[in-house]
C-alpha cells in the first residue's frame, strides 16, 4: 500500500482547479486574430511588397524592448512572456502609415509601453489604449510623415520614398472634400471591404479584421458587446444623418468599412484594460465611441475619428465602472429601498 | 429545462470516472474517529467514556444547542479514546475513537416508525433531530433546524441532485441505485410542508438517472417532479438552485426560507428516509474518491468516522507524485494535509492530484478582463473587490461591493486568466468584516457595563 508519509501535501485555498486560459493565452489569441490582416496588407500595399512587415515587426520588437529595458531598469518582476507588448507592437504599427520612417515607429513605442503602460503600474494599469496613444503622439509630433497615404505604389523595404512617387487620399478625406460622389466612382464597396485602398498599415481590410474579430469572438476573448455597439452607432448616424444630395446607403457603407472602425470597433474599443467591465458599461462605451467619431469625421478637421473617440472614452471608463453596475442577486427592490431610504 | 441562474462556469465534469461504478461497501475499518462537530451550530457533548461498549446508531454525542444534531455510533465495538484529534477542517476537535468488533451489533434504539404515512410535521422533525440528520451536501446545517424554521412559510420543496462539482458522482450513483429512498424521503417532505409537489433538481448531464426517477415517480405515484436543470457550475448553490426552479431570488442576507424556498440535499432525503423507514440515524456515508492520484477510483460507502487514508487503501492507494487530497469536490473543498482525517456527515468526495501542479503565477497582475464579472452567480464585481481587499479596504468591500453575499464558489477565481487568488482573498475579507463586527460588539458591551457600573 501507499506509504502516506512521504506525501508532500500543499494545503491551499479552494478552488483547487483553474480554467486553461491564461493571460499569455488570450494575448496570442489576439496576435492570431492580428494575422489576417496583416497578411493582407502585406499583399495590398503594391501586390507583395514587405515592408508593411518589417515596420510590424520593428514595432512589435522595440516594444517589447521598452518594456523588458523599464522592468530591468525598476527592478520589476518581468512580464514580457504575457505576450502583451507584442500585441501593443502589432497594433501601433497597424494604426501608422506603412511609409514612415522605422525610428518613428521606435520612438512611438518608447511612448505607448513606458509612458503610456509601465508609468501607470504596466498591464492591467493604464488608461489609454497604449497603441492609440502611441499613435496620437506621433501624429501630434510629425503631422507629414503620419498623415501622407500612399497605395498601389512600390515602397522600398529600405530607404526612402521617391521624390516623384504621388500621395493618394484615403477614402474619408476625399469624403471629407465633399467628393463623395467622385469616391464612389473611384472605389467600389468591394475594394473597401478588402481593404484595397490607402490607409494605415493595418486597417485597410474590413474582411481580414472581421474574420479576425469572429476568432476573438469564437474564442470567447471578446465580447460583442462593444464593436456591435461602436459599429452599429456610427451605421445608424450616418444612415439617417447622410449629407444632402448623397445615397444613404453608399454613405453608410463608406463611413463603416472606410478608416480604421473595423481595426478600432474590434481590436482597440475592446481592450480589457481600458474599457469597463460590465456588459451594460461596454454598451455605453461602444456607443460613445461610434457619437464621437460620427462627430468628429462630420464636424472636426480630421477626416477619421476613431483613434481619439476610443481615447476619449478611455477616459470615462472609470466613470462607467462605477456608475453602471450589475445589480446583485437577492438585491432589495427599488420600491423598498426608498422606503427604507424614507424611515 | 428550467430557468438560468446568473453567470457560471463550465468546468470539466470528470465524471466518467466514476459515474457507471455502482457504490460498494468499504470493508469496515478497524477504527473510526467520530469528530464531536461534524455540523455548523455548537459541537456535541461525548456521552461515552473510554472502555464504554457500543452498538451501531447508539447515541455517543449529545448536541450542545438547538443549532445542533447528535452523533451515533458508525460501527459496534469499544470506545478507545475520547481525545482531540486532527479535524478536517484544520486545527483539532473532540473525537471518540472506536475500536470495531466486527460484530456490527445494531442499537435497539434503531427501530423502524411504525406507520410513517400519519407522522405530523412536529414528529418528522423530532425524529430527524434524533437521527443526526444534517445537510449533507457539504453546509452541515443542522436539518430539524431547517425544517422548524420553513415550516409554514414554504411553497417550494426542493431537492438538491444537481451535483454540479466535478468528478463527484455519488448522488448520481444513489439515485440510479436507490430511487426509492429518494422518492420516499422526498415525498415525507412533502407531506410536512403540506406542498402538492416536491421538485428534484437534476443537472441535465445526469439524463438517465432522471428516467429513474420518473420511472419511480410513476410506480409509486408520489407527488415529486423531476426538473432537468442546465449542466453549469455552480447550478447546486442553494441560491442558484432556488433561483433556477422557482424563478425567485433569495433576499441578500436572507434564508431561501424567506424567498418562500425550502432545499434539501440528496442524500439528507436518504438520511429522512432512513430514519423513518428502518430507524438507522446518520451513520455512514457515498463518498466518491476520484482524481489524478487515485490507482482506481471508486463510489464507496463507508461508516462516518472512517479516516480517508482507508479509502484511498480501498481504492488501489494513491500515486507517488500526489500533490493535494481536497475533502470535498475541486471547487469548493478543503484541502488536506493529513490522511488521519475521518469522513464527517458532509463528505461527499475525497480527490487526490497528482503530476504537474496547478498553474500558480508567482506575480499575479489583474488584466481588468471582466470575466469574473461575466460569471459571479451573485453578480458581484470580483474584480474590484479584489482591489479593495489588496488596499486593506474591508469597508468598501462590505458596503460599496456587498461582499457578504459572496457565496465563495470559486467561479470567479477558476476562470480568472491572471490566476488571481480571489475566492482567498473574498474569504480572508470576509473575516475581517465579521473580526470588526464582533470587536465592535464587545466594545459596546464593555462600555454599556462600563455606565452601568458608574450609575451603581
Amino acid at each position: 500500500m501507499t506509504d502516506y508519509k512521504n506525501l508532500k501535501l500543499i494545503a491551499s485555498s479552494s478552488p483547487h482547479i483553474r480554467s486553461d486560459e491564461n493571460t499569455r493565452s488570450i494575448m496570442l489569441d489576439v496576435i492570431i486574430a492580428l494575422c489576417p490582416a496583416l497578411v493582407m496588407s502585406v499583399y495590398n500595399f503594391g501586390s507583395w511588397n514587405f515592408r508593411a512587415l518589417t515596420m510590424t515587426a520593428v514595432s512589435v520588437v522595440s516594444c517589447v524592448f521598452w518594456e523588458w529595458l523599464y522592468r530591468v531598469l525598476l527592478k520589476k518582476p518581468q512580464m514580457i512572456g504575457d505576450l502583451s507588448a507584442v500585441v501593443t507592437g502589432m497594433l501601433l504599427a497597424f494604426v501608422c502609415p506603412v511609409t514612415i520612417p522605422y525610428w518613428m515607429i521606435v520612438l512611438g513605442a518608447f511612448f505607448s509601453i513606458v509612458v503610456v503602460k509601465q508609468l501607470y503600474g504596466g498591464i492591467g494599469c493604464n488608461f489609454l489604449n497604449p497603441a492609440l496613444a502611441g499613435r496620437a503622439i506621433l501624429v501630434a509630433s510629425f503631422a507629414g510623415p503620419m498623415t501622407k497615404w500612399y497605395y498601389g505604389v512600390d515602397i522600398p523595404v529600405i530607404g526612402k520614398m521617391a521624390a516623384d512617387v504621388t500621395t493618394s487620399a484615403t477614402p474619408l478625406a476625399v469624403m471629407k472634400d465633399g467628393a463623395f460622389t467622385q469616391l464612389t466612382q473611384d472605389v467600389s464597396v468591394a475594394d473597401m471591404f478588402l481593404g484595397r485602398i490607402g490607409g494605415s498599415l493595418g486597417e485597410t481590410s474590413a474582411l481580414m479584421l472581421l474574420l479576425g474579430g469572429l476568432y476573438l469572438l469564437a474564442r470567447k476573448v471578446i465580447s460583442w458587446h462593444t464593436p456591435v455597439a461602436f459599429i452599429g452607432t456610427v451605421a445608424v448616424i450616418t444612415l439617417i444623418a447622410a449629407p444632402a444630395g448623397v445615397n444613404n446607403v453608399d454613405y453608410m457603407l463608406y463611413n463603416v468599412l472606410g478608416g480604421g472602425l473595423m481595426l478600432g470597433a474590434i481590436f482597440m474599443a475592446t481592450d480589457y484594460a481600458t474599457s469597463p467591465v460590465t456588459k451594460p458599461g461596454q454598451l455605453i462605451f461602444g456607443i460613445g465611441c461610434g457619437l464621437i467619431t460620427c462627430f468628429i469625421r462630420r464636424f472636426g478637421s480630421y477626416p477619421e475619428g476613431v483613434c481619439y473617440s476610443i481615447l476619449i472614452m478611455n477616459c470615462t471608463t472609470w466613470l462607467l465602472d462605477k456608475y453602471i453596475r450589475p445589480v446583485i442577486y437577492g438585491a432589495p427592490k427599488k420600491e423598498k429601498k426608498k422606503e427604507a431610504a424614507a424611515k | 429545462m428550467a430557468q438560468a441562474f446568473f453567470g457560471g462556469v463550465h468546468p470539466n465534469d470528470m465524471k466518467a470516472a466514476t459515474n457507471e461504478k455502482a457504490i460498494e461497501q468499504l470493508a469496515p475499518p478497524a477504527e473510526v474517529v467520530i469528530p464531536m462537530s461534524m455540523h455548523i451550530g455548537a459541537p456535541c457533548k461525548p456521552v461515552v467514556a473510554v472502555g464504554d461498549t457500543v452498538k451501531i446508531g447508539q447515541r455517543i454525542g449529545e448536541p450542545g444547542g438547538f443549532v445542533s444534531a447528535p452523533i451515533h455510533a458508525s460501527v459496534s465495538g469499544k470506545v478507545k479514546a475520547v481525545e482531540p484529534r486532527t479535524s478536517s477542517m484544520g486545527g483539532t476537535v473532540m473525537c471518540v475513537v472506536i475500536e470495531n468488533d466486527f460484530q456490527n451489533t445494531v442499537s435497539e434504539d434503531v427501530k423502524p416508525v411504525e406507520d410513517p404515512d400519519s407522522l405530523t410535521p412536529e414528529q418528522l422533525t423530532e425524529i430527524v433531530k434524533n437521527a443526526g440528520i444534517v445537510g449533507q451536501g457539504g453546509a452541515t446545517f443542522p436539518t430539524h433546524v431547517k425544517i422548524s424554521s420553513g415550516l409554514g412559510k414554504v411553497d417550494y420543496v426542493i431537492i438538491n441532485a444537481a451535483e454540479c462539482e466535478p468528478y463527484i458522482t455519488g448522488d448520481h450513483r444513489t439515485m440510479l441505485e436507490r430511487p426509492d429512498q429518494v422518492i420516499k424521503g422526498a415525498t415525507l417532505l412533502a407531506k410536512c410542508f403540506g406542498v402538492d409537489k416536491v421538485y428534484i433538481g437534476v443537472e441535465a448531464n445526469k439524463k438517465n438517472a432522471a428516467d429513474v426517477l420518473n420511472a419511480k415517480i410513476a410506480e409509486l405515484q408520489a407527488p415529486v417532479v423531476v426538473e432537468v436543470l442546465h449542466t453549469r457550475y455552480p447550478q447546486g448553490a442553494e441560491k442558484q438552485l432556488c433561483q433556477a426552479i422557482s424563478g425567485r431570488q433569495v433576499p441578500s442576507g436572507k434564508l431561501p426560507a424567506d424567498a418562500g424556498c425550502c432545499i434539501f440535499n440528496l442524500n439528507t432525503t436518504c438520511a429522512i428516509y432512513k430514519a423513518v423507514y428502518t430507524g438507522m440515524p446518520v451513520v455512514s456515508k457515498v463518498v466518491t474518491v476520484s482524481g489524478s492520484g487515485v490507482i482506481e477510483p471508486k463510489n464507496l460507502e463507508c461508516p462516518i468516522g472512517t479516516p480517508i487514508s482507508k479509502l484511498f487503501d480501498a481504492c488501489g492507494g494513491l500515486k507517488d507524485d500526489t500533490y493535494k487530497l481536497i475533502m470535498g469536490g475541486p471547487m469548493m473543498g478543503m484541502a488536506q494535509y493529513s490522511v488521519d482525517v475521518p469522513v464527517g456527515k458532509g463528505t461527499g468526495c475525497m480527490l487526490a492530484f497528482a503530476g504537474k501542479e496547478e498553474q500558480y503565477v508567482e506575480h499575479p497582475q489583474c488584466i481588468r478582463c471582466g470575466k469574473c464579472v461575466g460569471v459571479c452567480p451573485i453578480r458581484l464585481e470580483p474584480v474590484f473587490m479584489y482591489k479593495y481587499l489588496m488596499k486593506g479596504n474591508w469597508e468598501a468591500f462590505r458596503d460599496q461591493f456587498h461582499g457578504m453575499d459572496c457565496i465563495e464558489c470559486g467561479a470567479c477565481t477558476y476562470t480568472c486568466p491572471a490566476r488571481l487568488p480571489l475566492t482567498h482573498a473574498f474569504r480572508m475579507g470576509k473575516q475581517q468584516v465579521n473580526n470588526a463586527r464582533m470587536a465592535a460588539k464587545a466594545r459596546a458591551e464593555a462600555e454599556k457595563a462600563q455606565a452601568a457600573k458608574k450609575e451603581a
